[in-house]
């Protein structure tokens, strides 16, 4: 049984707000109905269904046969008929099975239909690396669902948004690729599901600062702050910028603390070519050019398969690599 | 005797019995390798001639509809068109089976089954006309858009019958694939799904012998497509696919067995695409003349007409009607594909989203743009 509890503010883990979430939306709209592989007796290998089929029944919170595509497929049914299908996928490889019904007809289907047939259902993708796991479990995926048009995909970093933004995406008439930074399931937070977070589509700035702007999501936000408060040592006040929100993208937002500092650097575990990072520094370059001071600099995770687990901290970033690339960006002028 | 009895017997540890789903005795669920036939036989004067009549008119018409759309591919009016020449006979039974509340999933070659589901047979092709990728609302005339990704669309029709199912409401699902279809793997995780979901849905493979060029023998090596859905555990079956009562019969069959709660059924037809794959194929290289000419000679509109003329129930009267209904839609398909559709570039951005993203909005003002320009330049 879940020990859970979904009102009144608490100290919570990410994995515990996204339980809530879930249950939460379940209570209110019984068109919401979770599927996937273990999300029933065991509440999914990270627990984040714990108790879902117990209060709901399994026809609620189902466990389905281990076949990603024939979830999918099945959840793209279900959001045709009037349901609000919310999919577990296993592990960010684990997705890639159910990537044609995700790109052919999740993606496509309110287009293909002239808006008559949205499929407002969620995919849940548990991503990233930095947990030890062996190949195929640490992928940071999200470039492949950027760059399909029809989806939206968001990317909490913090409990507070890993509750309000689940919500936002199952409440969402769009389809909605929720990537969960898997590393920081376990981490605690103050948490009060009440509190108004900002909707889909809204970077926030997690940390003030006058020197130049990390822009980061998901798993590197911490590694981000972390990195800002070293700075302060050699001089620099950092600011960090968390996107929360990839596609639809803040370019407002983005725009406005870059063009204020005038230095930017894009972080992410992702690999670099034709990644995530590589798009937001060609925007705000095509958009800020006359404010910045410096290129704007990434860095990412290496052009490599993702490493065996005892060789994963030489791939992702860290403070070090950031903060070599804060020293890149041409302080001549400040010297 | 059910798997897990024999396992049982044979001193084989089972599971604890609430992670035990039923396993069925296999013998029942196998097809009978001839193929369920009722033209030419006893069975057919057991039918209402009200049905074979039917039957017979839709038959006509479809039949025209495809070389109506076949001949206006070939002048540029559609942009392509498989047609389902010499397979009318599926296109009309799925869905004469399907009531109003049921649903029809469709692949790129069932454009006729969706006309006889009774969308607007102009509004059926602008996905092969190309002036918009659905024409018609799926969800009032619950009929899935046409699908071109072989297969994809069998697991949304498990997903929308257990969706019905689980409501309460009795409406069965039937998803049309072809031999080609069986391959992919999204049929084989359907099926699974259906099976384990017992949910109402009926599978119809239009075996027509090739997928594209590829001949069965090199699809598959079993001994009936329909055999597959015994290692899911439900029922094969095996029908004349050019045999229009007997098609309707089967299916009409599992859909009431879906319906009624028994749970899914595969069936196999077996039939024959006159036409080539599309326009743009040659047939010739990998079909012979009189491998065609059998099969011309086992057309499903020739069958019903001999079957019918000596049961009495076809006479000059329903033959000229029929005749009549098929020239005046294929004189309605000549005139409105003549005319170029009206087109609005403007759209391709509406749907994407709900609301468009502040990039899609920075995108249409840019091609909205573009067309002022051209206008002008036009003027």
């Amino acid at each position: 049984m879940s020990t859970v509890v979904s009102s009144g503010a608490r100290t919570a883990s990410m994995a515990q707000a996204l339980n809530s979430a879930l249950r939460d939306a379940m209570r209110e709209d019984p068109a919401v109905h979770v599927l996937g592989e273990d999300v029933g007796a065991l509440g999914g290998v990270f627990r984040i269904t714990d108790g879902l089929t117990a209060e709901f029944g399994p026809d609620r919170c189902l466990d389905t046969p281990l076949a990603e595509a024939g979830i999918l497929g099945t959840a793209i049914g279900m959001a045709m008929y009037g349901l609000r299908p919310v999919v577990e996928m296993q592990f960010d490889a684990f997705a890639y099975p159910a990537l044609e019904q995700l790109f052919s007809h999740v993606a496509k289907m309110r287009n293909r239909t002239a808006g008559r047939l949205p499929l407002p259902i969620t995919v849940r993708i548990p991503y990233g690396g930095g947990i030890g796991g062996v190949e195929h479990h640490s992928d940071a995926s999200e470039a492949y669902y950027t760059s399909t048009p029809g989806l939206h995909v968001v990317t909490p970093a913090t409990v507070g948004d890993a509750y309000g933004l689940l919500r936002a995406s199952i409440a969402s008439d769009d389809p909605v690729v929720f990537l969960e930074p898997k590393r920081l399931y376990w981490g605690k937070d103050g948490f009060d599901p009440a509190a108004p977070v900002e909707p889909i589509g809204k970077a926030v700035l997690r940390r003030a600062g006058t020197s130049a702007v990390l822009i980061t999501y998901g798993p590197s936000l911490p590694v981000c702050l972390e990195a800002a408060e070293t700075a302060k040592a050699e001089g620099w006040d950092l600011a960090v910028l968390d996107l929360r929100t990839l596609v639809p993208f803040d370019d407002e937002t983005v725009c406005r603390v870059v063009r204020s500092l005038g230095r930017a650097v894009v972080v992410h575990e992702a690999t670099g070519f034709g990644g995530t990072g590589a798009e937001i520094a060609a925007r705000v370059t095509e958009r800020c050019f006359h404010h910045l001071a410096a290129p704007v600099l990434r860095v990412t995770g290496f052009d490599i398969p993702y490493p065996p687990p005892m060789l994963e901290h030489h791939h992702l970033p860290g403070v070090d690599r950031i903060l070599d690339a804060v020293a890149r960006l041409q302080w001549e002028d400040r010297a | 005797m059910t798997v897990l009895d024999h396992r049982h017997h044979t001193g084989v540890p089972g599971w604890s019995p609430g992670a035990t789903a039923p396993r069925t005795d296999p013998a029942p669920l196998l097809p009978d390798l001839s193929p369920v036939r009722v033209l030419g036989t006893p069975a057919l004067e057991k039918y209402e001639p009200a049905l074979l009549r039917e039957l017979y008119r839709r038959l006509v018409v479809g039949r025209r509809y495809n070389q109506q759309a076949t001949t206006l591919t070939k002048q540029g009016r559609l942009a392509v068109y498989p047609a389902s020449t010499g397979q009318e006979a599926c296109q009309i039974a799925a869905a004469l089976v399907l009531g109003e509340r049921d649903w029809l999933f469709p692949s790129y070659r069932d454009t006729l089954a969706v006309v006889s589901r009774g969308v607007d047979p102009l509004e059926a092709l602008t996905l092969l006309r190309g002036n918009a990728h659905t024409g018609y609302d799926p969800r009032a005339s619950r009929t899935a858009p046409l699908c071109t990704p072989l297969a994809t669309q069998a697991p949304h029709a498990v997903g929308l019958a257990h969706a019905a199912r689980l409501s309460g409401e009795p409406a069965v699902a039937l998803a049309m694939l072809g031999d080609g279809g069986t391959s992919e793997g999204d049929f084989h995780e359907a099926l699974n799904f259906a099976a384990v979901l017992n949910a109402p849905v009926v599978f119809l493979v239009q075996n027509n012998g090739y997928a594209i060029s590829v001949p069965l023998s090199a699809q598959s090596a079993a001994p009936s497509l329909a055999h597959k859905a015994v290692g899911y555990g439900m029922p094969g079956r095996l029908v004349d696919g050019n045999d229009a009562p007997a098609v309707h019969s089967v299916l009409a069959e599992a859909v009431e067995r879906a319906r009624g709660g028994g749970g899914p059924t595969l069936v196999e037809a077996l039939t024959y695409r006159i036409e080539a794959h599309t326009n743009a194929d040659d047939a010739t290289r990998y079909r012979t003349e009189p491998e065609v000419a059998a099969w011309r000679d086992h057309d499903p509109i020739l069958l019903m007409e001999r079957a019918l003329r000596g049961l009495g129930v076809l006479d000059d009267a329903l033959v000229r009607e029929s005749a009549d209904e098929a020239e005046a839609l294929a004189a309605r398909m000549r005139a409105e594909f003549h005319a170029d559709p009206a087109l609005d570039p403007m759209a391709l951005f509406a749907h994407v989203y709900a609301e468009p993203t502040p990039q899609l909005r920075e995108q249409a003002a840019q091609l909205s743009a573009e067309l002022a320009a051209e206008a002008e330049v036009q003027h």
